[in-house]
């Protein structure tokens, strides 16, 4: 079996950044992804990641538009690192090949962003993350000698010994079907969010909370798993992704009767305040019957040069010709708020271990917290750069101290069964697709921008019936080279573990802060909900809410306008 | 809503069963893409089928297929349009002449070996080639403190590459490929370009030296656009081989052993002479002209061939010697003023864009009929 001081489960920007900073810091590495490293969705990031390494700025001023967009949820601790280390990362990045656009004097370009107040979002036209992701790639094909990639290998659980300590991990070879125990010091999940459980979302298929579930399963901590952002510029029929470079860059916002409505919701900042803001004006303007009949809202791109479209948002260009028959260039598109990215996910300490002994968890999957209750544009690229090196650097430290856990193999027959059980289940109950669609729609309808008591119990009672029948729903391939429905079972079952999380932690919150609006209880009420909600099983079986205080060490919560 | 036939072809290596096709009848928007169909085809009636995909954006690369004999990804083909292009091509195995059937055959990507029905093994060609090519920056030194300072529109030009999404849509239909397998083909090469055309890179002459000399290397693409045609993503990686090229021929006087360079030189030379080609001079002069030693065997070698066109009335000693045509002055306007200019303009989508196309172009009229809808409302 595979020994490795430092797994790391996911190859999206946070695994392979703490594979390089693992690998740095003499580890011996592992890391291990269900897709291809390439194909992880971080590749989607298209507008950009913030630091302030310009003269001008400060991290000061990164730290506290950060603050402001967590509406005060954020650990202001770790915030402050990660607004400090941002500079030295772009140039980590820059060094390591990735390509980023230039201004006209041939320094680093920016270019503005939703809740912040300088232009400090550097990019690479729209497509950052595929940019940053591929260079990363890179130095991983450079570096192979001291990270061994495996690359579509899925993770079926994390292993931990009698004391509790994460071990590594059993993961099953997509290719052939067979399953091997991967031991190590220190397992760093790094597999991304969870928006799958929704639909529609601008998520890929591949992001269904598979890290989330599986650290929730062996009793790890979640908390924020509440805050769902929805991202405010989506498509409306498959919830494809408008970056906000293109408000970044000058589109403006317009309802049905042609009002540029955001001078009503954020005077100041207007397209760019901060996406739960700009989302709920949305929602606002369609609820009440000011958008246009597809329930959507019309973003115009044609205020931006078409030269610098052309240049620098060519992503959208094709993404509007190809997927909504629209040019851009020349005409507003249609867009609505859609589920884009989820602030919580497994609690960490800022550098990245979770409350279970030699577990990591860094990026997306993630809740250090930094987003807190919204998450600001071009935050996240720099949150699963800045925890992930941090995570490969401190996972590696901590291997050097001890000996190599054993795993007995036992555990390879007992994954073994758990297949077997799947691949022999009788052909009745209902499929996984339809159980799937069940719940993205009850998500999308309850757990959304506006939500209430009522429509989270309802989705609460959908989400447990769905558990149930997840587990009788049969599946088409009984074979063992790349059977994927085997795989898309046990996603469902990890993303009905989140969905519940996410609905209980939203019925908990009883108030509105960031990216949930509760219209029974529309205010923020620091006095009582100015902490952050943690989940956990807790040795049962159902989710166990507790409560954590939210770090304040330079700003005191204010009023939140944009 | 439209009716289609979707044809997948599935191969499943523990079945025992020779690869097949498979039909499935779906209704969908004719907008709506060819993965659309599959995976309604996968969650409704069969979760065997195997493909690769998840962004459904035609960013992360996974879906590339062959769709009615055309390489690209299923996520942003429309239905209509993959239809569309096997009408009357004899595309449409089993049941030919059938159009109004609507049609669409789905089957693995070519030049790489199958592992299950529409997945293929990437790590065995695709990922193998851009391995071969040192897909890393070798920083220039010293290595600033802080930013490399180099032009935006170096950074701007490099973007094209940069947008390979690593599909290989453009591996699978390499004809150069399929007669020599060890080509180390479009997109490995496109990602070379990322490299040379970088500013920041240390070794664009190692870079180049090595890819010229080598025998599968930038001279072993046959020019034949079936690239440019398979991306999906306008990395169109023929143009980056020929812009590699151009850096090794003439920015770095790189004459590589298998010949490359001189062909080409040969090559502008006869046109700029002839105005058409003369065959002929063609073969010799790419060895150094007649006379030269290098070409002796070479034009020995071609004997036989001659021999044979000769019997055949293809060729006469005359038309083999002389060459009637001459170019006439516009052509030879042509290359002075290339020749002249003082930078090489290439082309490049993220510099150009669209700008330059007219206004009622093809694409355009398409794009029209696709915002219908939205304009009803």
């Amino acid at each position: 079996m595979p020994s490795h001081d430092v797994l790391i489960i996911g190859a999206g920007l946070a695994g392979q950044r703490a594979a390089l900073a693992a690998a740095q810091s003499g580890a011996s590495v592992a890391i291990i992804s269900k897709v291809h490293p390439v194909r992880s969705h971080s590749v989607a990031a298209a507008g950009g990641i913030n630091a302030a390494l310009n003269p001008e700025d400060s991290w000061e001023s990164h730290a506290f538009d950060t603050v402001k967009g967590s509406d005060y949820l954020g650990d202001q601790d770790a915030i402050e690192i990660m607004a400090r280390a941002a500079p030295e990362e772009i140039l980590w990045l820059e060094h390591a090949g990735v390509t980023f656009h230039r201004n006209e004097t041939g320094h680093l370009g920016t270019r503005a962003f939703g809740g912040a107040s300088a232009a400090r979002t550097y990019y690479v036209a729209d497509i950052t993350g595929h940019a940053i992701l591929h260079v990363l790639y890179e130095q991983l094909m450079k570096h192979h000698e001291t990270v061994d990639r495996y690359e579509e290998w899925f993770t079926l659980g994390l292993l931990q010994n009698d004391e509790g300590h994460c071990v590594g991990a059993v993961c099953r070879d997509l290719r052939d079907g067979h399953i091997e125990i991967f031991n190590a010091k220190a397992t760093i999940l790094a597999s991304g969010g969870a928006g799958q459980v929704y639909k529609p979302t601008t998520n890929g298929l591949i992001v269904t909370g598979d890290g989330i579930a599986q650290a929730y399963r062996i009793g790890a901590k979640l908390m924020d798993m509440e805050m769902i952002q929805y991202h405010p510029t989506t498509l409306a029929g498959n919830g494809l992704l408008i970056t906000e470079g293109a408000r970044g860059e000058g589109a403006q916002l317009f309802n049905a009767e042609g009002e540029r409505f955001m001078e009503k919701y954020a005077p100041n900042k207007l397209e760019l305040a901060s996406r739960d803001v700009v989302s709920r004006a949305e929602q606002t303007e369609i609820n009440e019957g000011r958008g246009f009949d597809d329930g959507t809202v019309a973003l115009d791109i044609t205020k931006v040069p078409r030269k610098r479209t052309l240049e620098a948002l060519r992503e959208i260009v094709n993404i509007g010709r190809d997927f909504a028959g629209v040019d851009i260039t020349r005409e507003p598109i249609h867009i609505k708020p859609g589920m884009h990215y989820i602030m919580g996910g497994v609690k960490t300490d800022s550098d990245g271990q979770t409350t279970i002994p030699g577990l990591y968890a860094a990026g997306e999957v993630a809740c250090v917290s930094v987003h807190g209750g919204n998450r600001l544009g071009a935050n996240s690229l720099l949150d699963t750069l800045v925890f992930g090196r941090r995570s490969g650097e401190h996972a590696a430290r901590r291997a050097v101290q001890m000996p190599m856990p054993s795993t007995p193999a036992s555990k390879i027959s007992e994954a073994e069964r758990d297949v077997s059980e799947i691949l022999n289940r009788e052909p009745e109950g209902r499929r996984i697709g339809a159980i799937k669609d069940e719940l993205g729609d009850t998500m999308n309808q309850y757990v959304a921008v506006f939500r209430d008591q009522e429509g989270l119990t309802k989705a609460l009672e959908i989400v447990e019936r769905l558990k149930e029948e997840a587990g009788q729903a049969p599946i088409d391939d009984r074979g063992t080279v790349f059977n994927q429905d085997v795989i898309a079972h046990i996603e469902l079952g990890y993303m009905l573990d989140v969905a519940e999380t996410i609905v209980v932690a939203s019925l908990e919150r009883k108030e509105s802060r960031g990216a949930q609006f509760r219209t029974d209880f529309p205010e923020r009420n620091d006095d009582e909900w100015l902490k952050h909600i943690d989940i956990s099983l807790n040795g049962g079986e159902r989710p166990e809410v507790s409560y954590s205080p939210v770090t304040i060490t330079r700003w005191q919560p204010e009023e939140r306008t944009y | 809503m439209a009716e289609y036939t979707l044809r997948i072809r599935r191969y499943d290596p523990q079945s025992g069963e020779a690869a097949h096709w498979d039909d499935h009848t779906v209704e969908l928007e004719p907008k709506q893409s060819v993965l659309d169909a599959i995976l309604k085809v996968k969650d409704e009636e069969d979760g065997s089928i195997g493909i690769r995909c998840s962004c459904q954006q035609a960013i992360c690369g996974s879906c590339g297929v062959r769709m009615n004999g055309k390489p690209g990804l299923a996520c942003n083909t429309h239905l209509d349009e993959a239809a569309a292009r096997g009408h009357g091509t004899g595309w449409n195995p089993p049941d030919e002449g059938q159009a109004e059937r609507q049609v669409i055959t789905v089957e693995p990507m070519g030049n790489m070996p199958v592992i299950r029905d529409l997945i293929v093994d990437m790590d065995a060609v695709h990922w193998k080639k851009i391995q071969r090519v040192t897909p890393w920056l070798v920083n220039k030194e010293p290595v600033p403190e802080r930013e490399y300072i180099v032009p935006h529109d170096n950074m701007v030009d490099v973007t094209q590459t940069m947008a390979c999404i690593q599909c290989g849509a453009c591996v699978s239909d390499c004809l150069s490929m399929e007669v020599d397998p060890g080509f180390i083909g479009p997109a490995a090469l496109a990602k070379a370009y990322r490299f040379v055309g970088d500013p920041r890179d240390a070794q664009p002459l190692e870079r180049l030296n090595d890819l010229s000399q080598d025998p599968h290397g930038i001279y072993d693409c046959t020019h034949c656009f079936s690239c440019i045609d398979a991306c999906p993503k306008g990395v169109d990686p023929m143009s980056q081989i020929m812009r590699l090229r151009r850096k090794a021929g003439e920015d770095y006087d790189i004459v590589d052993r298998n010949n490359g360079k001189r062909h080409e030189d040969a090559f502008v030379k006869n046109i700029r002479k002839n105005g058409l080609l003369q065959e002929a001079d063609l073969l010799a002069d790419s060895y150094g002209g007649k006379f030269h030693p290098r070409a002796v065997p070479e034009l020995l070698s071609g004997l036989p061939t001659v021999a044979t066109a000769m019997s055949r009335g293809k060729m006469t000693p005359k038309t083999a010697l002389t060459h009637p045509h001459k170019a006439p002055d516009d052509v030879r306007k042509l290359f002075d003023e290339i020749d002249g200019r003082e930078e090489r303009i290439e082309l490049n989508l993220y510099v150009t864009g669209y700008e330059d196309a007219p206004e009622n172009v093809e694409s355009e009229a398409e794009e029209t009929t696709g915002t219908e809808t939205e304009e009803d409302q």
